[in-house]
C-alpha cells in the first residue's frame, strides 16, 4: 500500500494522532451531556446537520478510521511474516510492556466496539437523516443518548472497550511522536502528557456512561 | 551446577530443526555462557554426537559474532552484555535453559545456533559510508571542528557491534535500531551530511528489501542491545527519512 | 631460491619513502582493471588494503572466516592509535615517533620501515576523520589526545575504550562502498587453505567455504596476507577464538620466510585465569596502570591465607604489602613497559605470592588513587577533606569517569566490585611482533605474495609500544601496500586473468582435500581442543615470559611429539561438506603445532634477552634483561625445509643510520 516501512509507520502515526484529536472532541461534546441537556443537544444538532462536518469532516474521519485499522492489520501480517520460524520461548515481558506488544489485540477490541457504536448511534443516525429522511428534531439527541445507557450489558461492554482503548492509547499516542521523528529532551514530558490523556479520556467516557446509567433509575 | 539445556538443532539451512535436550554437570558459576557451551561440545564429541554449532569469536563483547537467544531473550537475562560476557552465575543449579538461534526471516539459520546476518552487510553496502577516497590527500583532521555534543552522540551511535540482538528481540524482527545507528552516526557528523539524503533512502530501501519487519516502537531492542544504543537514533532516522523523502 | 634482499631504497632516511614512491613502476588506470588481487583477512590492514586497492581500480577478492568483515579482531583494540600530529604542541614530530618506536622495540626493527610508518601516521588520522570515525574531541570541537605507554608526548588518538572498533568500522565502510560498486567481491565465512604458486609467483589460493565445506580455486595476480598474529599458539591469549596462523604458515611452507617467531608481547594487565574451562583471556587497558598500584603480600603465609579465602586483601596492613614494581623500579614504578611489568608479576607468583585460587594473579589497587582524587575533589568543592566516607565517594566518582567501562567489564567477569576490593590481574599473550618476513615493499620471499599488518614481522622489533598496532595496520593497508604492489603488478598487465584449471591449482587443491579427509577419517580419541590446550601449556610454561635453553629444547621435543600424537589420535566429528567448526579448527591447530616448534627453535637460537624475549641465561646481576647487540642485531628469517626443526636461518642485519643503539633502563 505504501512502499517504505518508515512511510507506513509515519502514516500510522498521523492517522492515529488524527483519531486522538477526534476522540478529544467527541469526549468534549459528550461531557456536556452531564452538565446541560440543552448544550449537548445544541452541539449534537450542529455536528449532525452542518454540511462541512457531515460531508467533509465525516468522510475524512471515516477514511482515517478505516486507514488506521487496515494499515494496522497489514503491518501485523508483514511483521509476523518477518519471523517465519517462531521462537519456542519468547520472553516479551522482559523488555517491552504489554501495551506495546499487543496493539493489534487492543486495536481489535476497539474496532469491535466501533462496530457496536456504529450500530448503536451512527447507523440509526444515517437511517434517520438520509434514508428515511425524518424531520430534524434539535432536541432528540439527549434522549437517544440516555436511552442507550439503560442496559447494564451495554454499559459493561462500553466500559471494557474503553479499558482497551486506554491500553491502546497508552502506547500508541506517545509512540506516534517517536514515529514522526520526535525524540529529544521534551520527550519525557510529552510521554507523561500522552499517558495522562490515554487514561483520562477513556475514564471520562466511562464516567459519562455510568453517570447516565445510574441516573436512569 | 547441574543444568538441563534445550538447544535448537538444525543440520543446515534447508533442514527442519528441533529442540534437543542435553543434561550438563559440574558447570562452574565463573564460566562464561560460551565456555559452558565448550564443555557441552567436548562432552557431545566424547559421546559421538555432533557438537552444537554456534558463532563466537572475540569473547570479550565487541565483535558481535555471538548470537544466542537464551530463555526467551537475546544474549540471555543479563543487561548490556553479549552472550560471551554472560556468566553462569546468572543461573541457578537445576535450571533448564532454552537456547535458540536469533530468529528472523532475514537471518536464515546456517546450522544450529549460527545464523546468516549478511543482510546487515548489504544494508551497509547501500550507503553505510562516506564517499571519500583513501588517497591520503584528505584535509587535515582538525580542519572541521565538530561540536562535542554531536561528536559524542555520533560515537554513541557508532558503538553498535552489529550483533543483531535488536532484530532477534523485536517481536516484528525489525532492524530499525541497527540501521538507525548507522544512519545517525553519519547524519551527526559534517563529513556524512553531504550524502545524508541518498544514504538514508538507500539504506532504508535495502532494509525493507531484506525482509525485516516494521518498527512499532516497543523499545525492546533498546533494552536488549548489548551496547545500549538509544531509541533516539530511530527517531533521528525517521526524521532524516522524512526530510530526504521531501527533497527527492 | 629466495634470497633476503630487504630492498631498502638508497638515500637519506627521511627521503627514502618519498623518493621510492616517485620512482617505482605504476600500473595505468586502464590496466588496473585487468588485474586481480586477493586479500586474506579483513582486520585494519586487510580491510584498508582491500578498499584502497579497489579504489585504485584493481579487482579485489577479499576473504574472511568470520560472518562479516567487521568482526575481525582489530575490533577489540581498546586504547588508541598513535600519530605524529603534534596537535598538543608538546614537541612531537615524525622523528620522535620514529625514535620512540625503534627504542620501544629494543632496537630489533628495520629503521627504514619504522620511519615510513611515522611519516604516514598523520595521514591516517586525516583519512579516518574524513571517513566519519568518531574520535574523542574536546569542547572546542578539536581532536583530543592522551598519553600512552610511557612516552613523553600526547600523540594517541582514541575513541573511548573502543578505538579498534571505530577504526575498523571506518575501513569496513570504505570497503562497503567498493563492494557496493562491485570492485570488491567479498567472501565471508571462507578460509584460505593454501597458496598456489605458479612459475615461482603467487597466483591464487585454495579457499574453503566454511558453510558448505566446498573447496574453491581463486586466481589472482597477487595475494595479500593480512591474517593477523599467532598469539593463539598459547591457547589462552587475548586474541579472538578464531585468530590463527594458518594463512601465514601456509605461505611459509610455500617459500615465505617466517621472521622472529619468538617475539611475543605478553600484556601485564589481563583478567586472570579462573579455571580449566577458560577459553580466552580479557585485556584491561594499559591505562589502568596510571592510577592503579600493583602489589602482592609481603609474607608467604598471608598470600596462602588469601588464596584459601581466609584473608581479605583490604585487611592487609600497608607494611605487609609488597609494591614490587615501585620497589624494583623506583623511577618508573607502576609505569614500566609491558614486558618488564609482566616478568615482574610472574616472578612474584612463581615465588609463591600469587593471590587468587590458582596462585597466578597480583593486585592492581585503586584505593590510594580513590583517596587522592577524593581529597582533591573535596578541596575543590570546599568540603571536609577528613570525612573519609565523603572522600571515598568523590574519589570513586572520578575513577568511574575515567575507567567506568573497564571496571564494569571486570565486575561482569570476576563478580567482584573493583571500587571496594583491589582488582586481580595477570599477564597474558596479546600480540606477536614476529611474523612473515617482508621486504620494504611488504612483499614476502615469494614474488607476488605480500604480508601486511600483524601478519608480517612488522615494525615493532622485539616489543611493541601501546597504540602502535592500529597505526601499523592502517599504514600498511591504506598508504604503503597499494603503492608498492603496483611496482610488481606493472609486469603483469599483459598476463590476462589467471587460469585456475592448471596442474598447480589441481595439486594444491588435492593436498588440501587429502588433509581434510585424513582429519575426518582419523576417528581418534581426543578432541582438537585437547591438543590445542596441551600445546598452549607447553608454550606458556617453556616459551612464555622467561625462557631458557634447557626448557626450549624440551619444548621443541614435546611439541613434535604432541604433533605426531595429534595426527594419530585426533577426533574430528562431522563431515567434509557441512558447516564443521571442529574441522576448521583442526586445520588451524595443525599449523599451530608446527609454528610452536619453530617458535621454540627461534627462541633457543636467540640467546640474548630483548624486548618481550627474556632468556634467563642473559640477564644483569639485578635480574634485568641483557641485550647482546654484537651478536644479535639482526632479524631471524626462517626458511621452511620440510619440518619446523629443520628450518634454515637467514639473517637480515639491522643497520641503524640515524639512531644510536642504547640500553633500556627503568631503574
Amino acid at each position: 500500500m505504501i512502499p517504505s516501512s518508515i512511510a507506513r509507520k509515519v502514516a500510522m502515526a498521523l492517522s492515529g494522532l488524527f483519531l486522538v484529536v477526534f476522540l478529544g472532541q467527541h469526549f468534549t461534546i459528550n461531557l456536556t451531556s452531564v452538565f446541560s441537556r440543552s448544550v449537548f443537544n445544541e452541539l449534537s444538532h450542529f455536528m449532525g446537520t452542518n454540511p462541512l462536518v457531515q460531508f467533509i469532516l465525516q468522510p475524512i474521519l471515516i477514511f482515517g478510521v478505516v486507514f488506521h485499522f487496515v494499515m494496522g492489520f497489514v503491518l501485523e501480517l508483514q511483521n509476523r511474516a518477518a519471523r517465519n520460524n517462531k521462537y519456542s520461548t519468547y520472553k516479551g515481558s522482559a523488555n517491552a510492556n504489554w501495551m506495546s506488544r499487543n496493539m493489534i489485540l487492543s486495536g481489535a477490541v476497539v474496532l469491535s466496539f466501533l462496530g457496536l457504536h456504529f450500530y448503536d448511534f451512527w447507523l440509526p443516525e444515517m437511517n434517520y437523516k438520509y434514508i428515511e429522511v425524518l424531520p430534524e428534531d434539535p432536541n432528540r439527541y439527549y434522549e437517544e443518548l440516555v436511552h442507550k445507557f439503560v442496559s447494564p450489558v451495554r454499559v459493561g461492554l462500553y466500559t471494557l472497550s474503553f479499558v482497551f482503548l486506554a491500553l491502546h492509547l497508552l502506547h500508541g499516542f506517545g509512540s506516534s511522536f517517536q514515529s514522526m521523528g520526535l525524540n529529544n529532551k521534551y520527550t519525557p514530558a510529552i510521554k507523561t502528557f500522552t499517558k495522562i490523556y490515554a487514561i483520562a479520556i477513556p475514564v471520562g467516557f466511562v464516567f459519562i456512561a455510568l453517570f447516565h446509567h445510574l441516573n436512569a433509575f | 551446577m547441574n543444568l538441563t539445556l534445550k538447544i535448537w538443532r538444525q543440520a543446515n539451512a534447508q533442514a527442519t530443526g528441533s529442540m534437543e535436550t542435553y543434561p550438563i554437570e559440574n558447570v562452574s558459576p565463573d564460566m562464561s555462557f560460551l565456555e559452558m557451551m565448550d564443555v557441552l561440545n567436548e562432552q557431545l564429541i566424547q559421546q559421538g554426537i555432533d557438537p552444537v554449532a554456534f558463532d563466537h569469536d572475540c569473547r570479550e563483547g565487541i565483535c558481535g559474532m555471538c548470537s544466542m537467544f537464551i530463555n526467551g531473550e537475546a544474549h540471555g537475562p543479563d543487561r548490556l552484555v553479549t552472550t560471551c560476557q554472560l556468566h553462569m552465575r546468572k543461573f541457578k543449579d537445576g535450571d533448564t535453559i532454552t537456547i535458540e538461534p536469533f530468529r528472523a526471516k532475514a537471518f536464515p539459520v546456517v546450522k544450529d545456533l549460527a545464523v546468516d546476518r549478511s543482510a546487515f552487510d548489504r544494508v551497509q553496502h547501500a550507503g553505510g559510508f562516506v564517499s571519500v577516497n583513501t588517497s591520503g590527500n584528505t584535509q587535515d583532521a582538525n580542519a572541521i571542528p565538530i561540536e562535542k555534543h554531536d561528536a559524542d552522540r555520533a560515537f554513541d551511535a557508532a558503538t553498535c557491534i552489529g550483533c543483531g540482538a535488536c532484530v532477534a528481540t523485536c517481536k516484528n524482527a525489525s532492524a530499525m535500531l541497527f540501521v538507525s545507528a548507522k544512519v545517525s552516526q553519519y547524519a551527526l557528523l559534517p563529513q556524512g551530511k553531504v550524502e545524508a539524503t541518498d544514504r538514508v533512502l538507500n539504506m532504508v530501501k535495502q532494509m525493507d528489501e531484506e525482509g525485516f519487519g516494521n518498527c512499532t516502537n516497543t523499545g525492546a531492542c533498546e533494552v536488549e542491545c548489548p551496547k545500549g544504543i538509544s531509541l533516539e537514533n530511530i527517531a533521528r532516522m525517521n526524521r532524516e527519512y522524512l526530510s530526504a523523502s521531501l527533497k527527492v | 631460491m629466495a634470497t633476503l634482499d630487504s630492498k631498502i631504497p638508497k638515500g637519506p632516511l627521511s627521503d627514502k619513502w618519498t623518493n621510492h614512491k616517485s620512482r617505482i613502476n605504476l600500473v595505468s588506470p586502464a590496466n588496473k582493471r585487468l588485474i586481480d588481487v586477493i586479500v586474506v583477512g579483513t582486520g585494519l590492514a586487510g580491510a584498508s588494503a582491500s578498499a584502497t586497492l579497489a579504489e585504485l581500480g584493481y579487482n579485489v577478492k577479499t576473504f574472511c572466516f568470520q560472518d562479516s568483515p567487521r568482526r575481525a579482531h582489530s575490533i577489540a583494540a581498546q586504547g588508541g592509535i598513535n600519530a605524529a600530529k603534534n596537535y598538543q604542541g608538546d614537541g612531537d614530530s615524525t622523528y620522535r615517533l620514529f625514535y620512540d618506536t625503534i627504542k620501544g622495540g629494543d632496537y630489533r626493527s628495520r629503521e627504514a620501515n619504522v620511519h615510513r610508518l611515522a611519516e604516514v601516521s598523520a595521514n591516517i588520522i586525516d583519512q579516518c576523520v574524513a571517513q566519519g570515525v568518531p574520535f574523542a574531541r574536546d569542547y572546542g570541537g578539536l581532536l583530543d589526545n592522551r598519553s600512552f605507554g610511557g612516552v613523553l608526548v600526547s600523540r594517541t588518538f582514541y575513541a573511548k575504550g573502543q578505538t579498534g572498533q571505530q577504526l575498523l568500522l571506518g575501513a569496513y565502510s570504505a570497503m562497503n562502498r567498493q563492494i557496493g560498486r562491485g570492485k570488491i567481491k567479498m567472501y565471508n565465512r571462507h578460509e584460505m587453505m593454501d597458496l598456489v604458486v605458479v612459475d615461482g609467483k603467487a597466483r591464487g589460493i585454495i579457499a574453503r567455504n566454511l558453510v558448505t565445506g566446498e573447496l574453491e580455486r581463486h586466481g589472482a595476480h597477487a595475494v595479500v596476507i593480512a591474517s593477523g598474529g599467532y598469539g593463539n599458539v598459547f591457547f589462552l591469549s587475548t586474541n579472538a577464538m578464531g585468530s590463527n596462523v594458518s594463512a601465514a604458515w601456509k605461505i611459509h611452507k610455500k617459500g615465505a620466510h617466517f621472521a622472529n617467531p619468538c617475539f611475543t608481547q605478553i600484556h601485564p594487565t589481563c583478567i586472570p585465569v579462573s579455571g580449566d574451562h577458560q577459553s580466552k583471556l580479557t585485556l584491561m587497558s594499559e591505562s589502568l596502570r596510571n592510577d592503579g598500584r600493583i602489589w602482592v603480600p609481603k609474607k608467604l603465609e598471608d598470600a596462602q591465607a588469601i588464596r584459601e579465602g581466609k584473608l581479605k586483601p583490604t585487611d592487609l596492613a600497608e607494611e605487609d604489602r609488597d609494591y614490587y614494581l615501585e620497589r624494583r623500579y623506583p623511577a618508573f614504578g607502576n609505569l614500566v613497559p609491558r614486558d618488564v611489568a609482566s616478568r615482574a608479576a610472574k616472578e612474584r607468583c612463581d615465588a609463591g605470592f600469587g593471590v587468587n585460587k590458582t596462585g597466578e594473579a597480583v593486585y592492581l589497587d585503586f584505593a590510594s588513587a580513590i583517596i587522592r582524587y577524593g581529597k582533591e575533589q573535596a578541596h575543590v568543592k570546599g568540603l571536609d577533606e577528613n570525612d573519609m566516607q565523603l572522600v571515598k565517594k568523590l574519589g570513586q566518582d572520578v575513577v568511574r569517569s575515567k575507567y567506568g567501562n573497564l571496571f564494569q567489564m571486570y565486575e561482569k567477569i570476576v563478580d567482584q566490585n573493583p571500587y571496594e576490593t583491589p582488582m586481580m590481574i595477570y599477564p597474558a599473550v596479546h600480540y606477536t611482533m614476529g611474523g612473515v618476513w617482508v621486504d620494504y615493499n611488504l612483499m614476502t620471499a615469494i614474488p607476488g605474495c605480500y604480508a601486511i599488518g600483524e601478519a608480517n614481522f612488522s615494525d615493532h622489533g622485539a616489543n611493541r609500544l601501546g597504540a602502535s598496532a592500529l597505526m601499523q595496520g592502517l599504514a600498511d593497508g591504506y598508504f604503503v601496500l597499494p603503492y608498492t604492489i603496483g611496482d610488481y603488478l606493472s609486469d603483469d598487465i599483459r598476463t590476462g586473468s589467471i587460469n585456475t584449471d592448471t596442474p598447480e591449482f589441481e595439486a594444491a587443491e588435492k593436498d588440501v582435500q587429502k588433509q581434510l579427509e585424513a582429519f575426518i577419517n582419523n576417528k581418534g580419541t581426543h578432541s582438537v581442543d585437547y591438543y590445542h590446550k596441551k600445546l598452549g601449556k607447553i608454550m606458556w610454561n617453556k616459551c612464555g615470559m622467561s625462557r631458557n635453553g634447557k626448557e626450549l629444547k624440551e619444548a621443541m621435543k614435546e611439541i613434535k611429539e604432541l604433533r605426531e600424537d595429534f595426527y594419530k589420535n585426533v577426533n574430528v566429528p562431522g563431515g567434509l561438506h557441512e558447516f564443521n567448526e571442529q574441522l576448521a579448527k583442526a586445520g588451524r591447530v595443525a599449523d599451530f603445532l608446527e609454528l610452536g616448534e619453530l617458535f621454540a627453535k627461534d627462541a633457543l637460537e636467540r640467546t640474548e634477552s630483548c624486548g618481550g624475549h627474556f632468556r634467563e641465561e642473559s640477564q644483569t646481576p639485578e635480574g634485568e634483561a641483557l641485550r647482546d647487540d654484537e651478536n644479535f642485531t639482526f632479524v631471524s628469517a626462517w626458511e621452511y625445509q620440510g619440518e619446523p626443526a629443520k628450518a634454515k636461518l637467514h639473517k637480515e642485519a639491522l643497520n641503524y643510520e640515524e639512531i644510536e643503539v642504547k640500553t633500556r633502563s627503568y631503574k
